[in-house]
């Protein structure tokens, strides 16, 4: 009894820290929502493209980690330059899903680029931080929890409150949400729009590097990790998508309920359920809570 | 201008007359190349299906989904599994009921379509590519307990008579293609097609005018996945000729929806257009690549080009013309006429007059 709660622990501790990571994930998408109602489809292709290109610093030139972090997210914040004033700019008074297409688009671009420069084999991320139990709590708790997975963790909480105090106690903080509840009024009494994007992006492709180097460590830098990302949007959907705590809850409640239903109800289906049981999630949310645990209310006005 | 036949006027006609010269006489007669039927003509006709297909559900009722290529994995093991096990229904049949057993998923996953749209409408939709391919994939019976991964499709055989060679499935293709494209031109111009618009261009004015929402998006769900269905079937009976759910991932609903939006949305030959892009725009760059630079850039690297290339081109048609390349031939043919005909305005006064 006592071996089955503990294997119980296990799995949900082990799903709520693979949760943080689809947190890191979403916490980009988030950061541009909330600033100017776009949704960003190309967050996925941003991690890839992000941490690719800390690979590629690292491994093919031989630059040392910090470097090569910096290059990467200075090479983030010229990509939310470009984004800003080729792509956003000229749809400024377009529609929500002229948006979400040219995002979709932009991802393309930004996946082709990466593969371009850097070719498409898998990469290996060592961070120096193993993806195995961690002998001090296997020892003392009987729990088996990955070092890496602990990481993530930590690297997410630590940029959650960063990013909630920015949004709260600062001047730029305050832009953002001004931008975010009304970008026409926001620019007429003199908050600097293009300036606010481009922190937004920038912001956005820091945080894209940062879960790239958290999911390259663990899977290995390459495409699917696209695919990984798009796992991000029904967290985006159950926390609600303007929403940096809804983010995290959202992460943690798909990272825990996929494990749980992949260990006990997986079995009976053969497994690898893991793929679609966060979208149905997801659907069953939309129909009973479509704003999401934390989302603001949609009101669409006639 | 008056309809002679049906909602049909005299321009379509003369449209489809000469399309099917081109297509059922032109084409092959002139083209004797296996690789052309094989690799270009039947999956540009197949994929365009699709795209009209994923027209119907986004270009002209405004719902943004993202699952094409799961619906044809349905109709493609629909396919396999009714002429494995119910051989009387023919291929005809068979092809029919896997089109409505892929609406049946439609209807299924078209239901958020109700509560939700945009983005919110896309992940729901997402839950089908990953369900319906999760599902060919770890049940046994849907792939006849292959263990290999990859089933050879059976041969296509249409009243006793087998249809095998290239130029056959491309008459199979072309025969399905044109019947669908037909009646999807007639539902758009018909009462079904403007209730999907009205919902697409402002729904609450659209339910206030007492067009069902209900009634009408899960219609347009379902229709869409019928063609998606039919095309998947066609897809893999007629290009792959084999049948593992792999073919049938993410990426080709991706594919499919670029070439609905860069064809041109809510038009039906922008799906013919936009397939035809997407499906021959990586043949050139790599003629360029092996003819041009004769190897010299790796095979990756071109393909990572043509990604970007499609990214860029998504972009600019958004920022510059949101209609697609639709749009752009229509104000080609514009721009051709009035140069053709110099009293551009005569000719326009002329042709008012016509229609009164």
């Amino acid at each position: 009894m006592a071996n089955e709660l503990l294997f119980f622990m296990e799995v949900l501790v082990g799903g709520l820290l693979a949760g943080t990571m689809y947190s890191l994930v979403a916490l980009g998408f988030v950061l541009i929502f909330k600033a100017s109602a776009t949704f960003n489809f190309s967050q996925g292709a941003m991690v890839f493209f992000s941490v690719l290109a800390f690979c590629g610093f690292m491994q093919d030139f031989n630059i040392p980690f910090v470097l090569a972090f910096i290059l990467a997210a200075f090479l983030m914040v010229v990509v939310g330059l470009c984004t800003e004033r080729l792509v956003l700019r000229p749809l400024m008074n377009a529609s929500e899903d002229t948006v979400l297409m040219a995002t979709i688009g932009l991802g393309y671009v930004l996946e082709g680029l990466a593969q371009a420069a850097w070719g498409v084999e898998v990469r290996r991320l060592d961070l120096g931080i193993g993806d195995f139990p961690v002998p001090w709590i296997a020892d003392n708790l009987k729990l088996f929890i990955s070092a890496l997975d602990i990481t993530a963790g930590l690297v997410a909480a630590i940029m959650i409150i960063g990013l909630f105090l920015l949004f709260k106690y600062t001047k730029i903080g305050l832009g953002l949400r001004a931008v975010a509840d009304d970008a026409g009024a926001a620019s007429s009494i003199g908050i600097p729009l293009k300036h606010i994007m481009l922190l937004v992006w920038s912001a956005a492709g820091v945080v894209a590097l940062v879960a790239g180097m958290m999911w390259g460590a663990r899977a290995g830098v390459q495409f699917a990790l696209v695919d990984l990302a798009l796992k991000a949007l029904p967290v985006l959907i159950i926390g609600g998508f303007s929403s940096i705590p809804g983010a995290i809850i959202g992460g943690l409640i798909i990272g825990a309920v996929e494990k749980i239903l992949e260990v006990y109800i997986g079995p009976f289906f053969g497994g690898a359920i893991e793929g679609w049981a966060p979208y149905v999630l997801a659907i069953f949310f939309l129909l009973y809570r479509p704003e999401g645990l934390f989302g603001e209310k949609i009101i669409r006005r006639v | 201008m008056k309809p002679i036949f049906m909602t049909y006027t005299k321009k379509d006609l003369i449209n489809l007359a000469v399309c099917m010269v081109l297509s059922v006489l032109i084409i092959p007669t002139f083209i004797k190349t296996e690789y052309w039927y094989t690799s270009i003509l039947i999956p540009w006709l197949c994929l365009a299906l699709a795209t009209i297909g994923q027209q119907i559900v986004m270009g002209y009722t405004g719902q943004l989904a993202l699952g094409a290529a799961g619906f044809m994995a349905a109709g493609a093991f629909a396919m396999f599994n009714l002429i494995l096990r119910v051989p009387d229904l023919g291929f005809v049949g068979s092809l029919i009921v896997s089109g409505l057993i892929a609406a049946a998923f439609g209807i299924l996953f078209g239901l958020p379509s109700l509560k939700v749209r945009g983005i919110y409408l896309m992940v729901a939709t997402l839950a089908s590519q990953f369900f319906i391919i999760w599902m060919i994939d770890k049940f046994g019976w849907f792939k006849n307990y292959d263990s290999s991964g990859i089933i050879t499709a059976q041969d296509i055989v249409i009243l006793g008579k087998p249809f095998t060679t290239p130029l056959a499935m491309y008459f199979v293709c072309l025969a399905v293609t044109t019947i669908l494209t037909l009646l999807a031109m007639n539902m758009a111009r018909g009462s079904t097609g403007r209730n999907w618009m009205a919902v697409r261009d402002m729904d609450i004015a659209a339910e206030s005018m007492g067009v069902s929402l209900l009634r009408t998006k899960v219609q347009a769900f379902a229709i869409s996945a019928f063609y998606c269905g039919v095309a998947g079937a066609l897809f893999a009976f007629c290009y792959l000729k084999s049948l593992e759910p792999v073919a049938f991932d993410i990426k080709l609903s991706f594919k499919i929806l670029f070439m609905c939006i860069l064809g041109g949305l809510g038009t039906i030959n922008g799906a013919f257009i936009g397939a035809a892009f997407i499906l021959l725009f990586p043949v050139l760059l790599n003629a360029i690549g092996n003819n041009v630079f004769h190897g010299a850039i790796d095979a990756t690297i071109i393909s990572s080009i043509e990604q970007v290339i499609f990214g860029l081109l998504m972009i600019i048609f958004m920022i510059y013309e949101p209609l697609g390349m639709a749009k752009l031939w229509e104000n080609l043919k514009q721009s051709l006429r009035s140069k053709l005909f110099s009293s551009g305005i005569k000719n326009l006064k002329s042709s008012a007059q016509k229609s009164e």
